[in-house]
Formats: C-alpha cells, sequence, structure tokens
C-alpha cells in the first residue's frame, strides 16, 4: 500500500506546471463548454494552445492575486463586468493596445483604460406574462415599486452578482438614496421570499406565482431555444418588455462577458491574439447561437430569436461603475432586507 | 515531528484565523445591524434540525438492522448506507425539480384540481425546513454506519449480564447497548454537524442565509476579506467548542471491550407489527435519500446522455477516481502518524494542533482552499527567488501549481474523518497489547504495523473508504486548486447546474453516486465481518 501511495505521489508531482511556450493559459469563470469549443477552434486556425481551468469568478481573482507575478494566468474571463474592474482594481490586469479590440467593441463595453473587454453582452430586462399583463401598464424598472404590483414581482436572492450590478448601475445613475428607495419599494412588491435562479424566476411566472419576472435575456432564450419540452412552453406564456426605453431614458440594463490580459502574464502577445479572436466574425457568431447573447461587435447579427425580441436601447454607463459602486449595493440590499 | 505535521495541516486554519487580530471595520457594524441575526438564528436552527434528524434516523436504524429480525433486513442493512454516495447539494437539486411549484408534482396536483397559486398549501421545498430534511437523509448514515459497528462490536455477555439482571429486551437497549455505544453515536454526529456547517450548495441553493453563505457575501459582495475571515473564525470556534464537547464525552470513561466472549448475536425477533413497522421506516427512509433522488438523476441522465458522454467524460471519470484514491491512501498516513504518535506520546500540544487541524471538516471548502493558497504561494515565491538568484531561472509555481496542492487541501478538509475513525480503533485496543508487545521485543513502529494494523483492519478500511467518498462528492476546493485542462465529475456537475441546466448536470452527477456506491458498498460488508467470532 505503501508503495502504491508513493507511485500515485510522485504521478501527481509531475510537473503539470511545466507548460510549454508560447501557449496561452486561461483562468475561466465562463464554463468549460461555453468556451471550450471557441478555444479548440481558435488552436485549430492559429496553431497556438490554450490551457484552461475554469472555477468561480472570485475564487480565480483570488488565486489569481495570491500567485502574484508568479500567476501561469495569461487570460482572466469572466460572467460579469464587476469581476473585471475588481481584478483591474487589485492590480492583476493590464493594459492592452489593439485597434482590432478597439473597432470591434463599443466604448462603453471596454475598460476606458484598455485593461479588459466586453466580448458578449445580455440584458436583463423585464418579463411578463401575456395573458394577465398589458404592456402599456409596464414603463421603467422604478415602475416597479408603485403598489399596483405588490406581491406580483418575482427575483432571485441578492447573494447573484447580477442584481448586485443592477443595483449599483442605479447607484452610478441616480446615486445611493434613490437607489436605496427604489429597492425598498421592490422588495415589498415580491410575490415570495427570492428563491432559486433566474430561469426558476421564470419559470415561476409562468406557472402563475407571480406576473413580472426580472432575468437575463440569454436564459429566456435557452429555455425557448433548448429540448426541454416544459421549459420551452414556460416560456411562451412570457414576453419581454424592455424597460426605460424613452428620450430622457438611461435605457435597460445590460452587463458583459468579458476579459482581461493578467498582469503576470507571460504570454501577452498570443493572448491578445486569443482576446482578438474571441471578437472576430465567426467567434461572435457562434455565441449569438450558442449561447443565445448579444454579440459585442455591431456587425455581427444576433440569433434569429433574439432579434425577433426586437431593438432596444440599451443603457450606455460605463460598466467600470457596476463594480464601483458592488459594495454599497449588497449593503443596500442587506438594509432592505432583499434576501 | 509530530508536532510539525500536525501543524502544517492545521496551517491553512491558522491563516485564516490570523484575521482576528485585523482590526475591525465598519463592515462589522452594519452586518450586526442588519443580518448578522439571521445567520446566527438559521445556522443554529439547521444544526439543531439536522442533528436531531440524523440521530433518530441513524440510531434506530442501526439498532433494528444489528439486533433485530425482520423481512429484508440483510438487505437493509447494506442499502441504508447508500445515501452516504449522495452530495447534498445534488439531492437537494432533485428534489427542488420534483416538488417546486412549477414541477411535475405541483402541475399535476393543479391540474387534477383546478387549483390556482395560493388555492392550496404545500410545504416549501426551499426553506430552512427543506435544507434540514435534504442534509439530514443524506448525513445520517454517518450516525447510522458509527452506531453499527458500535452495537455490533458489542460484546453479547454484557448484554446477556444485563437480562440475567432483570432488564427486558428493551430496557437493556436504552441501559446499556446505547451508553456503550454512545461515544461512537456522538462521534458521527459530530460528523455530520460538521458537514452541515460547512455546506454551502444545498442552503444557497435553497436561499437560506447561514454563516457560510454569509461569509462568501461578505468576502465577495463587501469585498472585506477581514470580516469574512473573522466570521469564519467564529465559525471555526464554535466547531471547537463542538469538538472539545464530543472530546470531553468520551474522555469521562473509556470503553474497552474486556471480554473476548463473541457468540453469535440472537437477533430479537419482532412481532408481525412490529416487523412491519421496521420494513416501512427503513424503506421510506431509503426511498426518500436514494432511490428517489437517483430516478429523477436517471430520468434526466436518460433525456440527455447522448449529448454528454465523449471521451472527456471518460476522463472526467478517471480524474475523480484518481484524486479519490489519492486523497483517501494520504489521509490514512497521516492520520495513523498523528493517531499512533498521540496514543505514544500524549502531548497536550500534539493534541491541541490535531484538534485544530481537524476543524478543516467543518469550514467550507472555499475558505480551506484559500487557506491553503496562502502559505504555498508564499513559499512558491520563496522558492522562486532563489531559483532566480541561483540559477538566473523561475521555476514556476512548483506546488500550488501542481495537484499536490489539491490533495493536501483535501486532507486538511477531510483529516477529521480519518482521524476520528484511526482513533476510535486504536482506542478499541486494550494498552496492554502494546505492553505485551513492546516487552517481546517489538519496535512501536512494528507493534503498529504487526499487531494495530491488522487489528483495526476494519477502522481503517472504514477511513479509506469515508475519505474516498468525501473527496468523490467535494466541490469548492477542486474548483478553486486545480490545475489546467483537469476537470472533475463534481465540478461539471457543478458547472451545468449553476448555468440552470439542471437536467443536462443529472448525468456527471449520477456517476459520482454510482462511482460512490462501490465504496460504500465494500465498507458495509466489511463491517458486518467487523463482528470477531459472529459468521455473519
Amino acid at each position: 500500500m505503501l508503495r502504491k501511495l508513493v507511485l500515485s505521489m510522485a504521478l501527481f508531482a509531475t510537473p503539470l506546471m511545466a507548460l510549454a511556450e508560447g501557449e496561452v493559459n486561461v483562468y475561466s469563470s465562463r464554463q468549460e463548454q461555453l468556451i471550450k469549443p471557441l478555444l479548440d477552434k481558435f488552436t485549430a486556425s492559429s496553431g497556438i494552445k490554450v490551457n484552461l481551468v475554469t472555477g468561480k469568478d472570485d475564487a480565480l481573482i483570488e488565486r489569481l492575486k495570491l500567485e502574484g507575478d508568479n500567476s501561469p494566468a495569461d487570460l482572466l474571463m469572466t460572467a460579469d463586468a464587476g469581476r473585471l474592474y475588481r481584478a483591474k482594481d487589485l492590480g492583476l490586469s493590464q493594459a492592452v493596445e489593439s485597434d482590432t479590440l478597439k473597432t470591434a467593441i463599443p466604448e462603453n463595453l471596454r475598460d476606458p483604460e484598455n485593461q479588459w473587454f466586453g466580448l458578449t453582452y445580455r440584458a436583463r430586462p423585464i418579463f411578463y406574462v401575456k395573458d394577465k399583463v398589458k404592456p402599456s401598464d409596464l414603463s421603467t424598472y422604478e415602475d416597479l415599486t408603485d403598489p399596483k404590483w405588490q406581491g406580483k414581482i418575482c427575483v432571485r436572492s441578492s447573494d447573484n452578482i447580477y442584481n448586485q450590478s443592477m443595483l449599483a448601475s442605479m447607484i452610478a445613475s441616480q446615486g445611493a438614496e434613490a437607489a436605496t428607495q427604489w429597492a425598498e419599494g421592490f422588495v415589498k412588491n415580491l410575490a415570495r421570499p427570492p428563491e432559486g435562479g433566474d430561469r426558476d424566476q421564470l419559470k415561476a411566472a409562468a406557472a402563475g406565482i407571480c406576473d413580472l419576472a426580472l432575468a437575463n435575456t440569454y436564459y429566456y432564450g435557452q429555455m425557448l431555444a433548448g429540448d426541454a419540452a416544459e421549459d420551452k412552453a414556460a416560456a411562451e406564456k412570457l414576453a419581454i418588455f424592455w424597460p426605460d426605453q424613452g428620450e430622457q431614458a438611461r435605457g435597460t440594463h445590460i452587463n458583459i462577458s468579458g476579459a482581461t490580459v493578467t498582469k503576470a502574464a507571460k504570454n501577452k502577445e498570443n493572448a491578445v491574439k486569443l482576446l482578438e479572436f474571441l471578437v472576430s466574425d465567426e467567434a461572435q457568431a457562434w455565441y449569438a447561437e450558442h449561447n443565445q447573447e448579444y454579440p459585442v461587435k455591431t456587425s455581427v447579427s444576433a440569433s434569429s430569436l433574439l432579434k425577433g425580441w426586437g431593438d432596444f436601447k440599451a443603457d450606455s454607463i460605463n460598466l467600470s461603475e457596476l463594480g464601483k459602486h458592488n459594495a454599497e449595493a449588497v449593503k443596500i440590499m442587506d438594509t432592505v432586507g432583499w434576501k | 515531528m509530530l508536532l510539525c505535521m500536525a501543524l502544517l495541516t492545521a496551517l491553512p486554519i491558522l491563516a485564516v484565523f490570523a484575521y482576528v487580530f485585523v482590526p475591525a471595520t465598519e463592515v462589522w457594524q452594519h452586518l450586526v445591524t442588519t443580518v448578522l441575526t439571521d445567520y446566527l438564528l438559521n445556522t443554529f436552527y439547521l444544526s439543531l434540525g439536522v442533528g436531531l434528524g440524523v440521530l433518530l434516523l441513524g440510531v434506530p436504524l442501526a439498532w433494528l438492522c444489528s439486533m433485530c429480525e425482520f423481512p429484508g433486513r440483510a438487505w437493509f442493512e447494506w442499502s441504508l448506507l447508500l445515501p452516504l454516495a449522495m452530495p447534498a447539494y445534488i439531492i437537494a437539486y432533485t428534489y427542488t425539480g420534483m416538488l417546486d411549484f412549477a414541477g411535475p408534482v405541483q402541475t399535476s396536483l393543479r391540474s387534477l384540481t383546478g387549483w390556482g397559486y395560493s388555492d392550496y398549501w404545500f410545504p416549501n421545498i426551499r426553506s430552512l425546513t427543506g435544507a434540514i430534511c435534504m442534509l439530514a437523509l443524506v448525513l445520517f448514515p454517518y450516525v447510522y454506519l458509527l452506531a453499527r459497528a458500535a452495537f455490533l462490536e458489542q460484546s453479547i455477555c454484557v448484554l446477556e449480564v444485563s437480562r440475567t439482571l432483570g432488564c427486558n429486551q428493551w430496557q437493556s437497549f436504552f441501559r446499556v447497548a446505547l451508553p456503550l455505544a454512545r461515544p461512537a453515536i456522538i462521534t458521527g454526529l459530530a460528523l455530520a454537524l460538521m458537514e452541515t456547517l460547512a455546506d454551502f450548495g444545498t442552503v444557497q441553493y435553497f436561499g437560506v442565509t447561514t454563516f457560510t453563505t454569509g461569509i462568501f457575501r461578505t468576502w465577495y459582495g463587501l469585498g472585506d476579506h477581514a470580516a469574512a475571515s473573522q466570521l469564519a473564525a467564529l465559525l471555526m470556534s464554535f466547531v471547537f467548542i463542538l469538538l472539545l464537547l464530543e472530546q470531553a464525552s468520551r474522555r469521562r470513561a473509556r470503553y474497552y471491550h474486556s471480554s473476548s466472549k463473541y457468540a453469535q448475536i440472537k437477533r430479537i425477533s419482532l412481532t408481525r407489527w412490529q416487523a412491519r413497522g421496521a420494513v416501512l421506516f427503513c424503506s421510506l427512509t431509503l426511498l426518500l435519500g436514494f432511490i428517489v433522488p437517483v430516478a429523477q438523476l436517471a430520468s434526466w441522465s436518460w433525456a440527455n446522455w447522448s449529448s454528454q458522454v465523449d471521451k472527456n467524460f471518460i476522463k472526467l471519470i478517471q480524474h475523480s477516481l484518481g484524486l479519490a484514491i489519492a486523497a483517501a491512501l494520504f489521509a490514512l498516513v497521516l492520520a495513523l502518524i498523528l493517531g499512533y504518535g498521540k496514543r505514544l506520546q500524549p502531548s497536550p500540544l500534539v493534541s491541541l494542533a490535531a484538534r485544530l487541524a481537524s476543524m478543516g471538516y467543518a469550514i467550507p471548502g472555499t475558505v480551506i482552499a484559500i487557506g491553503v493558497l496562502i502559505p504555498f504561494a508564499w513559499l512558491d515565491t520563496q522558492l522562486n527567488q532563489l531559483s532566480q538568484a541561483l540559477f538566473n531561472s523561475k521555476w514556476g509555481l512548483l506546488i500550488s501549481g501542481s495537484l499536490f496542492i489539491l490533495l493536501f487541501a483535501y486532507n486538511v478538509r477531510f483529516l477529521a474523518v480519518s482521524l476520528q475513525t484511526v482513533e476510535a480503533g486504536l482506542g478499541k485496543i486494550k494498552p496492554t497489547i502494546d505492553n505485551a508487545g513492546r516487552s517481546l521485543g517489538l519496535s512501536p513502529s512494528a507493534v503498529l504495523w504487526k499487531l494495530h494494523m491488522p487489528l483495526m483492519k476494519g477502522s481503517l478500511l472504514t477511513a479509506v473508504l469515508l475519505v474516498f467518498v468525501d473527496v468523490l462528492k467535494e466541490l469548492p476546493a477542486s474548483l478553486i486548486l486545480r490545475p489546467f485542462n483537469f476537470n472533475t465529475l463534481a465540478v461539471r456537475t457543478y458547472e451545468l447546474a449553476s448555468d440552470e441546466r439542471l437536467a443536462e448536470a443529472g448525468l456527471p452527477a449520477l456517476m459520482i453516486v454510482v462511482t460512490g456506491i462501490i465504496p460504500v458498498i465494500l465498507l458495509s460488508r466489511s463491517i458486518s465481518r467487523s463482528r470477531a467470532g459472529g459468521s455473519s
């Protein structure tokens, strides 16, 4: 048994970290199935191998921080802007000068100092039950605090970053006091204490627990495009309302999935090549088709499903603001009792 | 040497504890005025509920299966351990899928009766009570396992003596067998409670705010590492008290079986109604804790298997198995050294360090992972400075970039399991055996190798198998510490489930359960055989 132990230890200690020169190492909170196919395409076209670790955003940032200059990671990919801001804030990322990236990605979806770049975006609109709610009754996020919606809204827990980012965007545009008032009124209108994820809110609305739900667009898209018949049937009972569309309004809240080159990167050049590949027409179209997200590149069209939902005005706030106000948003949520 | 090892294992925990000395920030003020009471109360009720649940399921089941006779007993005896292979977060996914408002049960109820929302009452699975049920259903085997082993190891003579002294069968259970098995039952309870405190997946999925979810929210949402670590340290203090209590309950008395007469157990034969009750109790527990969730996973897998199975999937299984085997053996060796060392030279310092290291079991895997990274990343930095100076080249992350760090983290997390099992095994060997061995000229290590190890074969196997199953189910540390291009079944399950694709998560989840069943069955058989002198 002892021999076996020594043997297996030797096996595990063999330098897995001896990763060859020129290969790009990626820490990703985007899950494997949603990123690996694209990385494989990149390897096939460029000959550059990509190594991948997936995990939770915050934990990967922590690992990056503790590893310091010795970190093997060249690229950090996350599924929201707040975390990219945090990585930058901790001094873990570096600036990249690339005209390809600059022209492909709209200004508000990348860092003003070129440290991180949005690769896809998603919106967090209001979903309503077609049989119960007339779209003309809806207008803005602010309107959701109106007593007429009491006991009619479903939303997930405030532990979730999508809610934190949404509230952070309100703090950025209207200040903390207005955001607190909004959150207070909003929580009063909830149909039930928050539970489950975004899809669960949509299903709950379809099943009759509430009339309105907040969720990210791709969950709705995946329910409509997926194989599960019940999910599809549930999603078909709902429709999207894009809030805050007026002339003066700030637009519907959006967030990105994006990436940043790490400060410790040993292969910056190839990491940038990978980033540039991810905003190529091919990669952008793949994202749109497979995950029902909006491509950041305006010349690439969204999937036919997404196009069917119509155009909308997106909040044009620079997404760095989401990260800046995150902690404040969490405190407000604690204070107003948003579970 | 011994102290060094114990301290090394306790290092990650000490690294978190070190934050206690960072002055408290205004975040504490915020926590106290808003959410801390919720965290405390929920954690308290959760522990209380799960504790009661595992005792009420585990002890009677163990007694029925080892001391009574009823139809299907031999079969229930091993199958009641199966829920051990079911990770708590996975059983939570399956029951939510079934019992949710939008799930099949309530939907068909509504279509049958024509009721709408708020027309009827249905227990909400995503609640504190739901979390208690889920955790109790998969954690009761710890109590069942240890209590059964204790009942089986009791000499029948003790029970017979109690009968001659006028106890009836039930009295001899409450007055003799139960008190004798108490240390084992308490150990099982402590393991179950520590798992409960460390649980993140289930409570987070159900939206129950506990200490553990609070640590995460403070760390990431509020971005205050010091306050989060202080919360973690507070949690650890609870655990430390729990462990001290457990130890104190054992210290007051030692339980050696002084008689070597082990006759075949004459099982109590139950009356017809009693037997029916026993069968109902056993099958209901098994049904709810294992068969129903597995059936749900299987039906999800059936709908999705073609899109999941490819050569990468085989790799996932290999990785999970390899890690679990290596970690289990590593944990056994460590536990043997620490446990035997403590027996040879009982020193309060080593004892304390071992207790400290055992606390890892109650600490969320993510906290452990960060605690492990802090010292090892520092060590790597030092090594690289050295290599830079000596050879003008960098070695990269020798330790923190390899699988070694993950194995180490598993050991910090699961040492309690292997150490407690090994210590329980050692505790049953009378010190006179050591003395006899030594006086016949054996060295201390030879005593361990030639006398103790064969005598406590059962405990050693239990230690290996328990850690194996635990590592197979482990998620957070694997998620953070694994090297590039290395995935496991648990990671795959989590990724799909966290993207709210439960049905697709069915297959990897089912594979975790199936892989875990094999060691669980081995475990059960070894306990049945452990009864000295008995043939059953």
